[in-house]
């Protein structure tokens, strides 16, 4: 510790050095906040997806449905604590670009399965009285404005109503309902019933069911035994676990995590590379001064870790700020409006970027701190 | 010696001396070609993206859905409705055969190669015409599927990117199994990611009765579209959105291409500035290392701005350096580069390939220059107002 004002004199004795250099381990780590957050956005639904949930879609393909009686055959499996069914409406409210996923359920048996979704009770209460009734996402609702009470048009694609003005349905906002960090709501829920028998096609039949299982460890067994179920019969099935399902899903774009680690490396190649050539330069600019510390009788290995401190300094000073930046950043709620499921910058990926900081400047400071610690006080003094 | 004759000399001096100071140079020089590669990289994803659905727009060709439609994947036509479009004016006749396919469009579960998992691969029916209508599409392995039976052909992206789907292979989906009888081939557009199957099998085996989704048309001359869209919207028999195949897959490409042309420059921008400080200090070293040689040069009558100019020059030429290596390596890693992503418009897979354009590189470069222009301004001005008679001092 006593040697710290020594590291903090020799850190800046080149001030517009120190500086440029530490700007640019600030800027490597902000990006560095900055991917990890969008790998966050498409893999936070897989941790976050229950082990205790599988979902049966129909065999062929997701947009195949299935008959509406499954459900009770389903419920019937010993095993099985809830099922809820759920359909994609895939319409357009207002302009196509203002994409986001209108959901057909019923409230009770899918709101008992995800109690992450936390809706008030008396939200929930106006949601069974009224058929026309639909939640928003906390996170959809400030998108558009939307507030208790509005009444919400939305322009069908795939159900065209029997009745009503041409394409649209109408709903009444009824409840916004709230997460923990991380979980989705950016999603439109509204009745089955309301879709059912107000739609010109396709009734009796439901996108895909979601069944909470009483033992997650059975979750294969329990998948296999469904799938068997309903073989040979008009609507085939496959179902697996939530957080596969979530994982195939996300792995359909690209995988995400791949290419923002690829990109991270490039950047954090290029970071070491200029804090390297700096701390190698002040080492060489101090060759005289680090030769009379040995006359002074400062050992090797106190040499070696000045300088290797003075190195680890620079990376996790400028660092933490760059990560600090990125967090408060990433505090402020997702700048797309609701386009990525999740906005956070893990805990976890916060740690790995300390690690990170410590690598890059032990790794920066390796060569100088060695060529630092070797120097033979002769030949350094006679150099000029 | 002229303004202009000192303003080479330096710089040549100063380019020839660069091998002296080739760590820190390297420092510079790598820097930016990582941020050429990562700019470079990023944008030939959307540029690849971008052009297979360009190149499977044609803007003779006409696709006709249910009014209120915005894809195929949530369309919906009866068989009559169909063949009323089909009686639309303007549409190409070879012979007997009328160029335009009634389609239906679905996806179908199969795994992906990259990633193991399975993935929405569309599943075209066609009628017979299709291949009349998609004038840029041709069988390139095997033969064209047989109609009436539950043969398939499949795109050549296709066939690389998802599992099972080769020559003579069989596709079992719910109840119905496909057999794989060619490989057809479509400029690298996006309809080779799809599998061609015959539309009345089809409606079988997804239990559509007489139903399809669109009608693809190819029009005698592109300017025909104008007639042929006004004769189908103001027939009270049908109620359909007309669209040139162009602005179909131009807007369907419109947002994620953005989206990934957004996230490339945001990255890249900020990846500059740390590019830029590390060429600062790059020059700056390079500056003190010849503080003595550029106050002689300054005492010999040399004038500021020729050091000036010789500073940025070499910061400038360093950076142009690593803009090249920058674009080789993107083009050698990333162009051509096969890849699927998901296309929400249609729910489905979209098979492409990185595209390193000319543009792109051109792109990069100028970024490069750009990037050296502001490290070497700095290092520059010191180095033109350095104190001739404390500069030859120092040591």
């Amino acid at each position: 510790m006593k040697y710290l004002p020594l590291l903090w004199k020799n850190l800046w004795r080149r001030k517009v050095r120190t500086t440029f250099t530490l700007a640019s381990i600030f800027i490597a780590f902000v990006l560095f906040g900055f991917l990890m957050t969008i790998r966050a956005a498409f893999s936070v639904g897989v941790e976050l997806a229950g082990l205790d949930r599988l979902i049966i879609i129909h065999k062929v393909s997701l947009i195949q449905p299935l008959p509406s009686s499954y459900e009770a055959r389903i419920a019937a499996v010993p095993g099985v604590e809830t099922v809820a069914n759920n359909s994609w409406f895939g319409g357009i409210y207002q302009d196509p670009s203002n994409f986001f996923a209108q959901i057909a359920l019923e409230p009770t048996p899918y709101f008992k399965m995800y109690p992450e979704y936390r809706l008030a009770p008396e939200q929930m209460q106006a949601w069974l009285a009224d058929r026309q009734g639909a939640v928003a996402g906390r996170a959809l609702a400030n998108r558009f404005g939307w507030k208790l009470g509005d009444r919400i048009p939305i322009q069908a694609t795939i159900f065209r109503p029997k009745s009503g003005n041409g394409d649209t349905w109408e709903f009444n906002l009824v409840g916004i309902y709230d997460g923990d960090k991380g979980v989705d709501t950016t999603n439109f829920f509204f009745r089955y019933d309301y879709l059912d028998e107000n739609r010109a096609q396709g009734e009796g039949l439901v996108g895909w069911y979601v069944v909470k299982i009483d033992d997650p460890s059975k979750s294969v067994d329990m998948a296999a035994k469904f799938d068997d179920m309903f073989t040979n019969s008009s609507a085939e099935t496959k179902t697996t676990t939530e957080k596969g399902f979530v994982d195939g899903f996300a792995k359909q774009i690209g995988d995400i995590g791949t290419i923002m680690v690829a990109i991270l490396v490039a950047v954090l190649f290029t970071i070491l590379l200029v804090v390297g050539n700096t701390m190698a330069q002040s080492v060489r600019e101090r060759t005289s001064e680090l030769a009379v510390l040995k006359t002074l009788g400062f050992p090797d290995g106190l040499i070696l870790a000045l300088v290797l401190g003075e190195s680890v300094f620079i990376a996790l000073l400028g660092g933490s700020f760059g990560l600090l930046l990125a967090w408060l950043f990433v505090q402020q709620g997702d700048p797309t409006g609701g386009l990525l499921p999740a906005f956070i910058l893990p805990g976890r990926d916060l740690l790995t970027g300390v690690w990170l900081m410590l690598a890059l400047g032990l790794l920066a400071g390796a060569i100088p701190a060695a060529q630092a610690m070797r120097l033979k006080i002769t030949d350094a003094l006679r150099r000029n | 010696m002229s303004g202009v004759k000192q303003i080479i000399a330096v710089t040549w001096l100063n380019l020839r001396t660069v091998p002296q100071r080739l760590g820190s140079s390297a420092v510079a020089v790598i820097g930016i070609a990582g941020v050429v590669v990562v700019l470079v990289a990023v944008l030939s994803v959307a540029e690849g993206f971008v052009a297979s659905m360009r190149d499977a727009g044609s803007p003779s060709r006409a696709i006709i859905m249910r009014s209120g439609a915005d894809a195929e994947m949530t369309s919906g036509l009866s068989g009559p409705e169909t063949d009323v479009i089909k009686q639309a004016p303007g549409i190409l006749r070879d012979g007997r055969n009328l160029a335009a396919s009634a389609e239906l469009f679905v996806i179908i579960d199969l795994p992906k190669r990259s990633t193991g998992t399975s993935a929405n691969v569309p599943l075209r029916g066609i009628e017979p015409s299709a291949l009349l209508v998609r004038d840029n599409a041709s069988i390139a392995e095997g033969r064209m599927l047989q109609f009436g039976t539950n043969e398939a052909v499949v795109g050549r992206s296709a066939s690389r990117q998802f599992g099972g789907l080769q020559l003579g292979s069989q596709v079992k989906s719910g109840q119905i199994t496909w057999t794989i009888v060619g490989i057809f081939e479509a400029d690298g557009s996006v309809a080779e990611t799809e599998i061609w199957c015959d539309a009345r099998t089809l409606q079988g085996a997804y239990r559509r009765g007489n139903s399809y989704q669109s009608v693809l048309a190819r029009l005698d001359t592109p300017s025909s579209f104008d007639a042929f869209k006004d004769w189908l919207t103001a027939n009270p028999q049908i109620n359909v959105s007309v669209r040139r195949e162009t602005d179909y897959y131009a807007a369907q490409s419109a947002t994620l291409a953005r989206l990934i042309r957004s996230i490339g420059f945001g990255i890249a921008a900020l990846m500059a500035i740390g590019a830029v400080f590390g060429a600062i200090l790059t020059m700056y070293t390079a500056v003190a290392t010849r503080a003595r040689e550029i106050a002689t040069l300054r005492a010999l009558g040399f004038n500021a701005p020729a050091v000036l100019v010789s500073v940025l020059t070499e910061s400038m030429a360093l950076a142009a350096f690593g803009g090249l290596i920058g674009g080789a390596i993107a083009y050698a890693g990333f162009n051509g580069y096969q890849t699927a992503t998901m296309n929400f418009q249609t729910f489905s897979q979209v098979a492409f390939a990185f595209r390193v354009t000319p543009a792109l590189l051109i792109l990069g470069l100028v970024w490069s220059l750009a990037m050296g222009l502001i490290g070497g301004l700095l290092p520059a001005v010191r180095a033109a107002r350095l104190p001739i008679a404390t500069a030859l001092r120092e040591l």
